[in-house]
């Protein structure tokens, strides 16, 4: 029995024929190793040249946005680590951090300082695969095993962090799960001593390997105008010019009391990308270190009169407010007081910006949770990248703009 | 975070304005025929060179709420940092949109996602088709009338048995 | 008192020598979705290496594989393609359901994510995690192993031999059988 799958039919080529009949159609994807997981681009190639690329995606569309309609707030964080699973705790922090703007909490010093931490690691994770995957599609294949495994290390880092490799759900209303033990300390302060021996290698093999820097300099050109017109944010945007980082523009969490620096370029290709990145790195060992020394002690979530953040036990067992508090936030018809208000709060996240668009309706459930995503924007820069390139191109390019499918179809 | 001189340059186009602020976010309520003329008044004479977000809110059984769709634009400075959200409001059956494509390149895809999610049409889209889900789709998913778990159509699709697969 | 020896011993050695060289050198294709395909990048590091399990390469060809791991949720949009890459791939072949999100929906109970795999594909193994550990994942390749040794091809139809379709049973059980005549048998006597 034939299975004609309806839904893959290229029903968007268009109506009409290939003016020259030397052009051809290409299918990439949704299944193939080098389109991190499920998105698919027709290509239309005039021999080796691509003449124009149409996107199709959706083929990973979950309903993210509408689960949100549904959960808590404090559940939905589970939802968020799947969106961009590279950097799971950006996304984490980018959710609460909307939800206290919402709410109007300020978090203590202890939490926001263990939040920028967490927020660098998982900045790190994200660069160091998509470097490691723009090195693998374009030959490089021990750059991957490097990158790989100093992930695993993180992952390490995680999992002592929270229990979980990478869909951690760490971050709660008000603050954290728990607070952070000596151990990881220990244990971050191990990897920001020995990371930096990975990035020299990484740079090493890659900054003057001839194929790699031919097969990424000059790609994928994109101008400091058209990077404004098309809404990219982060370091596709840093690598052609445009300035803006939201960690020193609009100050969030514990920003304000580091010192690093804005990593950009201004070529705007492949390899301006990979360099923003590798930058990046150094920039986040920095701050990891400088929140490490810094580490304020305190609370690692907001007072229990602000009845949003589960209490300690000691003092639920020996405290009336505490026994109070708990009570209240654990069962179910008794939630937090949300505003009836819209508030749009976005984060520096690995790839961009993150933002998220909270509706707030009065219950512990929000009315509508929409989520920014900067994977989604920039794929839609592809079709323009790419043009003119050759086949082998696409591959670089596409690994260079780090689209996260699960963050491009929510 | 927005600036007096952008809100008196809106109130010089549109009279008068429906301004509130919350949490430090200004938000302004632009009726829907005016809306280019204040978008491009924005990217033109305000330098908001970069659009964030378009989103949609879709407010049926909403505490207070007088019509059933609200169209936000997020927009940025990115030189200053400023900072707007456009609200504005649309009912059934007229669905229309004037498209901010013409303005912003990046516009194309978020728009494309409303129409997908909500059903919301823009004229002047270049290419106004779904995105996120297949063509076959009728319904809008992210409506307040559409079941979580779907209508059934997430199953409809033929089983392959060991031994004829 | 005869002990019975079970029939066609010659052909039943060489079906568990075919099993163990398929088991010991399944090649996967990788359907990495979402979460899952990192945790399934994951396994192939070094770190923990499926290649010690005889998944020396993840062919992205079909045609060239015979395990496909489902590794994430599957979209309405995608489960098409899903199927049109199970029909491409040549028998014997087997599945792997790797996660909660393609076993049964996971999370996502939503208007576009399949409930389960298994619904649409006939799946053999099914590891339950959100994300999986790559232990778990290994654990469920060991176990596919298993199954692939005891259960010998798809349906047995390759050598043809009857015993494997039967509950097995100790030998003493057997009882001892006078067989039919031989022209009743339909042998040339």
């Amino acid at each position: 029995m034939p299975l004609i799958p309806t839904m893959t039919r290229p029903t968007l080529l268009g109506e009409s024929a290939p003016e020259h009949d030397y052009q051809w159609s290409l299918n990439f994807g949704p299944q193939h190793p080098a389109t991190h997981t499920t998105l698919r681009i027709v290509l239309k190639l005039d021999g080796e040249i691509v003449r124009e690329a149409i996107p199709d995606i959706g083929y990973l569309h979950s309903g993210f946005e509408k689960i949100g309609e549904h959960l808590d707030y404090n559940q939905y964080v589970t939802v968020t680590d799947r969106m961009n699973y590279i950097s799971p705790l950006a996304n984490n922090v980018a959710w609460h951090c909307a939800v206290e703007k919402l709410l109007g909490l300020e978090l203590p010093k202890r939490a926001q300082y263990i939040r920028t931490i967490i927020c660098e690691l998982a900045r790190i994770s994200d660069h160091l695969l998509c470097n490691g995957a723009v090195a693998l599609d374009t030959g490089a294949f021990t750059t991957f095993l490097y990158a790989f495994y100093q992930r695993e290390v993180l992952y390490d880092i995680f999992e002592t962090l929270c229990g979980a490799r990478f869909t951690t759900s760490y971050t709660r209303v008000g603050g954290l799960m728990y607070d952070i033990t000596p151990l990881v300390i220990e244990k971050i302060r191990t990897f920001v001593k020995t990371f930096p021996k990975t990035i020299d290698d990484v740079e090493r093999m890659l900054n003057h390997n001839r194929i790699f820097v031919e097969r990424s300099k000059g790609i994928g050109v994109l101008t400091k105008a058209e990077a404004l017109s098309r809404s990219c944010t982060g370091p596709v945007a840093r690598a052609s010019g445009v300035a803006r980082d939201l960690r020193k523009d609009e100050p969030y969490l514990a920003y304000k009391d580091f010192d690093f620096k804005v990593c950009c370029a201004t070529a705007g290709d492949c390899f301006a990308r990979y360099l923003v990145r590798q930058a990046e790195l150094r920039e986040s060992l920095k701050i990891i270190s400088q929140a490490l020394e810094n580490l304020p002690a305190g609370p690692y979530s907001v007072n229990i009169g602000e009845r949003t953040a589960l209490p300690d036990k000691k003092q639920v067992y020996q405290t009336i407010e505490g026994l109070i508090s708990h009570f209240e936030l654990s069962m179910s018809n008794r939630g937090f007081e949300v505003p009836n208000e819209e508030v749009y709060s976005a984060i520096e996240a690995p790839n961009g910006e993150l933002g998220f668009y909270i509706v707030g309706d009065g219950s512990d459930t929000a009315y509508r949770a929409r989520c920014r995503p900067p994977s989604f924007i920039h794929f839609a820069t592809f079709p323009h990248l790419i043009q003119g390139h050759t086949l082998s191109d696409v591959v670089a390019v596409l690994g260079s703009l780090n689209i996260i499918a699960a963050e491009l179809d929510r | 975070m927005t600036d007096k001189a952008t809100l008196d340059a809106l109130e010089a186009l549109l009279g008068k304005l429906t301004v509130s602020e919350f949490r430090g976010e200004t938000r302004v309520v632009v009726p829907r025929d005016q809306l280019f003329q204040v978008l491009e008044l924005l990217k033109t004479k305000r330098s908001f060179d970069l659009l964030i977000d378009v989103t949609c809110v879709d407010y049926l059984g909403y505490r207070d709420a007088v019509d059933r769709f609200g169209l936000v634009h997020q927009l940025a400075n990115s030189v200053t940092n400023e900072r707007i959200a456009l609200r504005t409001f649309v009912n059934e059956p007229d669905l229309n949109i004037p498209s901010a494509v013409p303005l912003w390149q990046g516009a194309n895809w978020l728009e494309r996602e409303c129409f997908d999610m909500f059903g919301i049409e823009f004229t002047g889209h270049p290419d106004l088709r779904r995105i996120l889900l297949p063509e076959e789709f009728t319904a809008h998913p992210l409506r307040k009338d559409y079941p979580l778990q779907g209508r059934g159509e997430r199953h409809n699709f033929p089983v392959l048995s060991r031994d004829r697969g | 008192m005869a002990l019975e020896v079970p029939e066609n011993v010659v052909v039943s050695k060489l079906d568990e020598l075919a099993s163990w060289c398929r088991k010991n050198s399944l090649w996967p294709m990788p359907f990495a979705t979402a979460c899952c395909g990192i945790e399934l990048m994951a396994t192939g590091a070094s770190k923990h290496d499926i290649a010690r399990f005889g998944a020396e390469v993840f062919r992205f060809s079909p045609r060239q594989c015979d395990l496909m791991i489902v590794a994430g949720r599957v979209a309405m949009k995608m489960l098409p393609v899903l199927q049109r890459i199970w029909q491409q791939m040549n028998e014997p072949k087997w599945c792997i359901s790797m996660g909660a999100c393609a076993s049964t929906g996971g999370v996502f109970d939503t208007y576009c994510v399949v409930q389960g795999i298994d619904r649409f594909i006939p799946v053999d193994m099914y590891i339950p995690g959100c994300p999986p550990r790559p232990e778990q994942l290994i654990q469920g390749i060991i176990d596919l192993q298993d199954k692939i040794q005891k259960g010998g091809t798809i349906n047995g139809d390759e050598f043809n031999v009857a015993s494997r379709q039967l509950r097995p049973r100790p030998l003493l059980e057997l009882p001892v059988v006078t067989p039919p005549p031989a022209k009743q048998m339909g042998l040339r006597v």
